[in-house]
């Protein structure tokens, strides 16, 4: 019963924001290379006729009363009404006193699940032409929770923390992000033969909620044996769960075997319904403003938001046009192995998009 | 000096009595007292007894038997002068009698070869890995891997030769997990000096021995600052004393992602135990899968060798398809370590001439082998050398 309001409750979401034919979404054009593979985003959409109205907002860390780091007020106000957010590069300044703009992201939203899902591209041939799997990964906690301690000189600890809360959380996300995609498997990754207590907790969970979802299949898997597969044959994976650690090491060796960084989408999934979905590259300052940059990865990461809105019409046309184009190789940008500029790549998938 | 030798034998004494339970703090002041006495590589030479060694043998669960029990088959015909003692692990007592008298064993020997032991989850959290208690308790700091690309295997990539070095008994692996809050649970990861000190020093003694041009090494220190940071730190003082060799240091999710895509540019890599078994995993992957290669883990005292990977491959156990390749190649890194290196290279050729041969790979190759198949033509292959042998 309980599944039938959801997805009433959903339905009058989608149509109350679409009342006035336009939702609202937080852009956040970020550093270096940023603000110019977000126009190329902008200008697509717009080609594509997608029903979105652009809200930019720049964050910078600012200190707050008590000399606690937050993101600008304007920021957050923005992102809590709109509640989606497309984020590009954000530069991570060294000794600035501040921690990194991620992390206070994270922590502002509650980002618990760090989703990507990696899927190989025609067009940009890697030695691994058949993935199509979904890594999600823990984003609060595990060995990433900063708690770390010098115990006497020259040894120290460091605390990894799993909670149940938060991996009843992530595997329930888990399930969910399957279902509502078609995803016939979910695996949980970990290493309980050695983390005895605390992997064994989050697989504890993980069963648990294998349980309420039985029409997906659930399995575990050691995380050797996963790396040890995974580079062998990646087919046989579909939805990995896992906690922070493995997750972070997991998701970008993923990210390799399809290309790599430049063309792997990323969308974050925080408390409250709030979404941020961004390109995990870096700022690329060397050919920032000079009309070089890709933007494939966060257009690939606005598609999936796209998903997540539920405009999967847009959604497939824009993609079939990124990847035609790419397909086509007469229109590519360096990193992918042309020599053509950012913005003539944008008008290419423009023009597909409007031939459609 | 009077003053040291009498903490060292107070902290010898500690150990031995309250070792177990204090557990990690004893061995860690333990570690980091004795440091100061031994700065060389020493290993002494391995019990030999009428010209004859005898090496401790686990044949732990899944695959391990079967393979083993072919390994001594090929040097029982090879007639080489080892003889093995066997002890056998269940992993399903809870008791810890078995392990320990497979360890009492190898401190008699000096040298084991093993199967990889079960660790069964549904036992209480208590039980800890055997394989791990194994490590810790001989001190097998040091787990080696060399990873080379076969001429006889497709893979993905070619031309790869990496050698692995993974501290082998603290990091993540350390077992100190408590749940001091209902439904809140802490692992602790120990990161010191003193081991990430000897590691590295192994790692480029390793490379310079070797004639190894450049070690990396690859930790988190952007994000465990503290702990991968002190790793860091300790790789580069090391480094400095080794002029001749190239060193530099790479995150790991960055080293992922380079290893599917260029793996030939790495060299030596050195990390600690987590990052360890990942990279391990997947360039044994990229290599061509669990079956192919061996494993060492070296101690100030002991060694013990199985398969890199440490696979039980429970679901192919029985069957006669496992690939002996890996645990035969590890018995012939064992018998380089007992100073028999004619029946080290004798055995190993053999191998790989059965490897080059395409008809004789076994199912996780992409072949129709069975294992016996492959033994069987690896020991025709040491009979037609025309060295003595027994009968097949």
């Amino acid at each position: 019963a309980s599944r039938v309001v959801a997805a009433l409750k959903n339905e009058l979401l989608q149509s109350r924001s679409f009342i006035r034919g336009m939702k609202t979404v937080t852009l956040i054009p970020g550093d270096g290379i940023g603000p110019e593979i977000s126009a190329a985003v902008m200008k697509i959409f717009l080609a594509a006729e997608v029903p979105i109205e652009w809200e930019e907002r720049n964050i910078t860390a600012i200190q707050g009363p008590g000399g606690k780091w937050m993101i600008p007020h304007d920021a957050k106000e923005s992102m809590d009404k709109t509640k989606l957010g497309l984020k590009g590069p954000l530069k991570t300044p060294i000794a600035a006193g501040h921690p990194s703009m991620n992390l206070l992201l994270r922590k502002t939203f509650d980002l618990y699940a760090n989703v990507r899902p990696c899927r190989s591209i025609e067009g940009y041939e890697t030695p691994y032409t058949d993935v199509n799997l979904v890594t999600i990964r823990e984003n609060t906690e595990g060995e990433y929770s900063g708690i770390e301690h010098v115990i006497v000189d020259g040894v120290v600890q460091s605390i990894k923390l799993i909670t149940e809360q938060a991996s009843e959380r992530i595997a329930e996300y888990a399930f969910e992000y399957a279902k509502n995609n078609q995803r016939s498997s979910v695996t949980a990754v970990h290493k309980a033969n050695i983390m005895r207590m605390s992997d064994g907790l989050f697989l504890r969970k993980c069963r648990e909620a294998a349980e309420k979802h039985r029409d997906i299949n659930f399995t575990e898997m050691y995380l050797d044996t996963v790396c040890l597969n995974m580079v062998q044959d990646p087919s046989q994976f579909d939805v990995l769960v896992m906690p922070n650690l493995y997750g972070d090491i997991l998701s970008d060796l993923c990210a390799g075997l399809i290309g790599g960084l430049g063309v792997t989408p990323s969308g974050n999934i925080g408390a409250h319904g709030v979404a941020i979905f961004e390109s995990v590259h870096g700022t690329a300052p060397d050919i920032a403003g000079k009309d070089l940059a890709n933007p494939t990865a966060l257009l690939l990461s606005a598609i999936m938001m796209l998903r997540h809105m539920g405009l999967h019409s847009h959604a497939q046309k824009i993609e079939t046009a990124c990847f035609n184009t790419i397909q086509d190789k007469r229109v590519l940008t360096k990193d992918l192995g042309g020599n053509s500029k950012c913005s003539e790549f944008t008008e290419a998938i423009c023009q597909r998009v409007r031939d459609m | 000096m009077a003053a040291h030798s009498s903490v060292l034998s107070v902290s010898r004494i500690i150990n031995r009595l309250w070792g177990r339970h204090l557990g990690n703090t004893v061995k860690v002041f333990g570690t980091t007292l004795t440091s100061h006495r031994n700065k060389t590589l020493h290993v002494p030479l391995p019990a030999k007894y009428g010209g004859r060694h005898t090496v401790t043998l686990i044949p732990g669960d899944g695959i391990g038997p079967e393979l083993l029990t072919h390994v001594r088959e090929v040097f029982r015909f090879s007639c080489v002068p080892v003889d093995f003692e066997v002890v056998h692990v269940n992993s399903a007592l809870e008791a810890e009698d078995d392990i320990d008298n497979a360890i009492t064993a190898i401190r008699r020997n000096g040298v084991a070869l093993k199967g990889n032991i079960e660790t069964k989850h549904t036992m209480p959290p208590s039980v800890k890995s055997r394989n791990n208690l194994l490590r810790t308790s001989l001190d097998l700091y040091a787990n080696v891997m060399h990873c080379q690309s076969l001429p006889g295997v497709q893979t993905r990539h070619r031309n790869i030769d990496i050698m692995i070095i993974r501290e082998n008994t603290e990091g993540e692996y350390s077992n100190l997990e408590h749940e001091s809050v209902s439904g809140v649970v802490e692992s602790l990861k120990i990161i010191t000096r003193s081991n990430s000190l000897r590691i590295a020093e192994y790692a480029f003694q390793l490379a310079r021995e070797k004639g190894r041009r450049k070690v990396t090494a690859v930790h988190k220190a952007n994000i465990m600052k503290l702990g991968d940071g002190l790793f860091l730190q300790c790789c580069r003082e090391v480094a400095s004393g080794y002029p001749d060799i190239t060193f530099d240091s790479m995150i790991v999710d960055n080293t992922t992602m380079q290893l599917v895509s260029k793996p030939q540019q790495f060299d030596v890599m050195v990390m600690p135990n987590l990052y360890g078994n990942i990279v391990s995993n997947v360039c044994a992957g990229l290599v061509g899968g669990p079956g192919l290669v061996p494993g060492a883990n070296y101690g100030r005292d002991y060694a013990v060798f199985e398969t890199a990977t440490r696979n039980t491959g429970k679901s192919v156990a029985g069957k006669n398809v496992a690939n002996p390749t890996a645990m035969l190649l590890a018995s012939c890194m064992m018998l380089d370590h007992l100073k028999l290196y004619n029946y080290a290279n004798l055995i190993r050729n053999a191998v790989l001439t059965t490897m080059n041969e395409t008809r004789l790979h076994t199912a996780d190759l992409g072949g129709q082998g069975t294992t016996s198949e492959v033994v069987q033509s690896i020991m025709r292959i040491i009979q037609s050398k025309g060295q003595l042998t027994a009968d097949m």
